[in-house]
């Protein structure tokens, strides 16, 4: 299979200690202390290696590349918001042509992994990888998904969840709730193009994250990994707490760990017990304004309704 | 080859073929679609052996072709107004990346209102941004420039795209005899592209376009694409003599018509300048001694062969094919740059004409000789004229009739 990188594990693992210890992130990158999107990538890169070129958006990982220094062992492009995908087109072809013009060695060849939040992969670039999707471009996208224009300062984006403050949806006497939208269903509109391998992943689950990407690498075509980040200045908590609160944002059902193959939707952890949606939310800031002064009673149990309704449509719902 | 009777579009598109271009990022445009069509189509029945992909818009479509450009394959792309503003920000992006990828722009005028004619603010929106310009007069040229066009922007003291522009319409569909070389003379002037800048390689990781912080290390990188842009008035000189050693055809910066003895010039770009040089033979006739001087590269902006080919005349009448509203014609504003500080300077005059297509009547070139000498006689030089004939005038006052605003 064309893409395919003999230096890649494909064998699912069992356990954290299988991950192997090589860092393809170094340290020293200026991402904020405790960055959910940084130890997701972290961990996707131990699954690519290093024959990769990360083709990115704006957004906060921008600034990972600040010249003359990179944090990474692989090449990398910076395009622009809305157009990393069409950055990882002209990649890919070029890729190709190279290698079936005899120009560059079929074992030199790179894998493109598109790297964006979720500004870029919800509102602006939509277009450009919805294309990409359409073309069946082989390439892996990889959205930290921090629920706000992070970069700038934290406003509201396409992924922004309901109830939520953000720096252009704070709460007040008119909008109590902050967020007063929904947060879009990427991994639906992105599986509505039908890719071969669609799944989302948490920094806090390694292991479901590792094995993902050693599945999707038998596929050709896109591979596209939505991960639920954890924004210690964005959501408002300690830096120390990044990963146990991405673990309770599964825990308590608001963020379903699946997978999809060829549009063929599977839940890969259901948690045996749903810790309830008020134990995720009161641990940050953002959240902060539904428990006080007063308690948004309403407010509250419309997002548990939400989880709830979520859940019981796929009938995993105790 | 020999002759072959081609539109501009389709002398761009044998440009692109005998480039032998590798890649083609693409995406449809009135009166540019042409070119992709036909590039297209020789793709399919494999007369070209290069790739062809259909992006969503001409934003993803100027990422696609810069990114396939700094992995190391020769890449083409074409578009046209809207679609070349839609591609803005990956225009200043992409030459910024320093890579030498070539388009082609087809002129045609912006919305709103919305049309199909030509004129040059979609080109000239992007006369900032690093890459070089070269406007065409004839299908010839066109073709021509494309091959200069790569070996300019592959040139390592150059390293920048390059965009070729031709008219809408009274290029893109106007055929015109194109003498086509041979694919081994082209070679021979043009050799395959061996990338030793930009590319990806696992064992030679790099990062490109990364962000900069500070504006000292910004400025830089700024001041290298300007220097890179200079240094291409020279390049461009030695590729000119090499086009013209491997295919007899002689080109400059500027194209110099009756210009010697001159004393009253017209200074035009793109198709109307022929309109401009029938216009110039018309007032010989008439003991005027006119002249014209094509920009035929508008950037890097040839200073140089302007103020030597501009010494002594009496006047200059520039006519811009476009309006910086508020402000007036941009090339004007640039020729005055250009002359300010030269102790003979001519007295420099500015029309606005040839918007969204508008003919230039002969007309209206007499008007534009006329005040070139009134001009000369009285030392006033007014604000730019808007040229309109009474005709058109009239037209327009009956189209407002009907829509009920007369
Ligand atoms: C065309 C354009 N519009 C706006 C911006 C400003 N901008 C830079 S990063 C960013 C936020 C991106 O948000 P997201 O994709 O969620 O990534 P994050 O910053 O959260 O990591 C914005 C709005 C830009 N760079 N380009
Ligand atoms: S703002 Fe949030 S997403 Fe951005 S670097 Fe900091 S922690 Fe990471
Ligand atoms: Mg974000």
């Amino acid at each position: 299979m064309q893409g395919r990188d003999k230096d890649m594990d494909t064998a699912p693992i069992r356990s954290i200690r299988e991950i192997p210890p090589e860092e393809n992130v170094l340290s020293g990158t200026p991402a904020c202390a405790g960055c959910g999107g940084l130890l997701t990538l972290r961990h996707c890169l131990k699954a690519l290696g290093e024959k990769i070129v990360i083709v990115n958006a704006a957004s906060c990982f921008t600034l990972l590349s600040i010249y003359p220094f990179t944090p990474f062992k692989n090449s990398w492009l910076y395009t622009a918001m809305a157009c990393a995908p069409a950055g990882a087109q002209g990649v890919r072809d070029a890729l190709d042509i190279l290698i079936k013009k005899g120009k560059l060695d079929p074992e030199e060849n790179l894998k493109v992994v598109v790297l964006t939040g979720d500004g870029s992969a919800y509102d602006m670039g939509l277009s450009s990888t919805s294309g990409a999707l359409y073309r069946n471009l082989d390439f892996y996208y990889i959205c930290y998904d921090n629920e706000a224009y992070g970069n700038t300062g934290f406003q509201q984006s396409g992924a922004t969840p309901f109830g939520s403050r953000t720096a252009t949806s704070p709460p007040g006497g008119v909008r109590p709730a902050g967020t007063q939208l929904q947060k879009k269903d990427l991994f639906e509109i992105w599986n509505s193009h039908n890719p071969p391998y669609l799944a989302t992943i948490s920094p806090a689950y390694p292991v479901d994250l590792m094995n993902k990407f050693r599945k999707a690498e038998q596929y050709k075509g896109p591979k596209l990994f939505i991960s639920h980040s954890s924004c210690p200045p964005g959501w408002g908590f300690d830096p120390s707490q990044s990963v146990s609160l991405a673990k309770l944002s599964v825990e308590t059902g608001i963020w379903p760990l699946k997978e999809s193959v060829h549009g063929k939707v599977e839940h890969t952890f259901v948690p045996k017990k749903f810790k309830p949606v008020e134990d995720y939310l009161k641990e940050q800031e953002r959240f902060a304004h539904l428990f006080k002064p007063v308690r948004q009673e309403d407010i509250l149990k419309s997002i548990q309704g939400m989880v709830d309704e979520y859940w019981r449509k796929y009938k995993l719902l105790p | 080859m020999g002759k072959e009777m081609l539109t501009g579009n389709g002398a761009a598109a044998w440009g692109v073929r005998l480039a032998e271009v590798d890649y083609i990022p693409a995406y449809p445009i009135t009166p540019q679609t042409e070119i992709i069509e036909t590039i297209a189509k020789w793709i399919s029945d494999g007369a070209m052996d290069a790739s062809f992909v259909t992006m969503d818009s001409e934003h993803s479509m100027v990422t696609a072709a810069g990114a396939a450009s700094a992995t190391g394959v020769r890449t083409f792309t074409a578009t046209s107004s809207q679609g070349l503003l839609y591609g803005f920000e990956m225009i200043y992006t992409v030459a910024g990346w320093r890579v030498p990828l070539v388009m082609v722009n087809v002129s045609r005028g912006l919305s709103s209102p919305i049309t199909l004619g030509p004129d040059h603010n979609d080109i000239l929106a992007i006369r900032d941004s690093g890459f070089l310009q070269i406007h065409c007069e004839t299908c010839q040229e066109v073709f021509d420039s494309i091959l200069m066009a790569y070996k300019l922007a592959e040139d390592e003291r150059v390293l920048l795209p390059v965009i070729v522009n031709m008219d809408g319409f009274y290029l893109s569909f106007t055929r015109e005899p194109v003498e086509i070389p041979d694919v081994e003379t082209v070679r021979s002037f043009l050799p395959e592209y061996q990338p030793e800048h930009a590319f990806f390689k696992p064992a030679q990781p790099m990062a490109q376009g990364v962000a900069v912080l500070g504006g000292e290390f910004y400025s830089y990188f700024k001041y290298q694409m300007h220097l890179a842009s200079k240094n291409a008035l020279e390049v461009y000189k030695e590729v000119c003599g090499d086009f013209e050693q491997k295919f007899g055809r002689k080109y400059r910066a500027i194209e110099e018509y009756m210009l010697e003895d001159a004393e009253y010039v017209l200074v035009m770009t793109n198709s109307f300048s022929t309109l401009g040089k029938a216009a110039v033979k018309r007032a010989r006739e008439k003991g005027l001694k006119a002249g014209l001087l094509r920009l035929r590269v508008l950037r890097p902006f040839p200073d140089p062969d302007i103020k030597n080919a501009l010494k002594g005349k009496r006047a200059v009448a520039v006519i811009d094919q476009n309006i910086s509203v508020g402000k007036g014609g941009i090339i004007y504003s640039e020729m005055a740059g250009c002359l300010y500080n030269e102790i003979n300077r001519p007295l420099l005059l500015s029309f606005i004409g040839g918007l969204g297509g508008k003919n230039i009547s002969p007309e209206e070139f007499e008007f534009i000789f006329d005040k070139m000498t009134t001009a000369e006689d009285t030392g006033i030089v007014e604000t730019p004229h808007l040229l309109y004939t009474e005709n058109e005038w009239k037209e327009m006052a009956g189209l407002k009739e009907i829509a009920g605003k007369g």
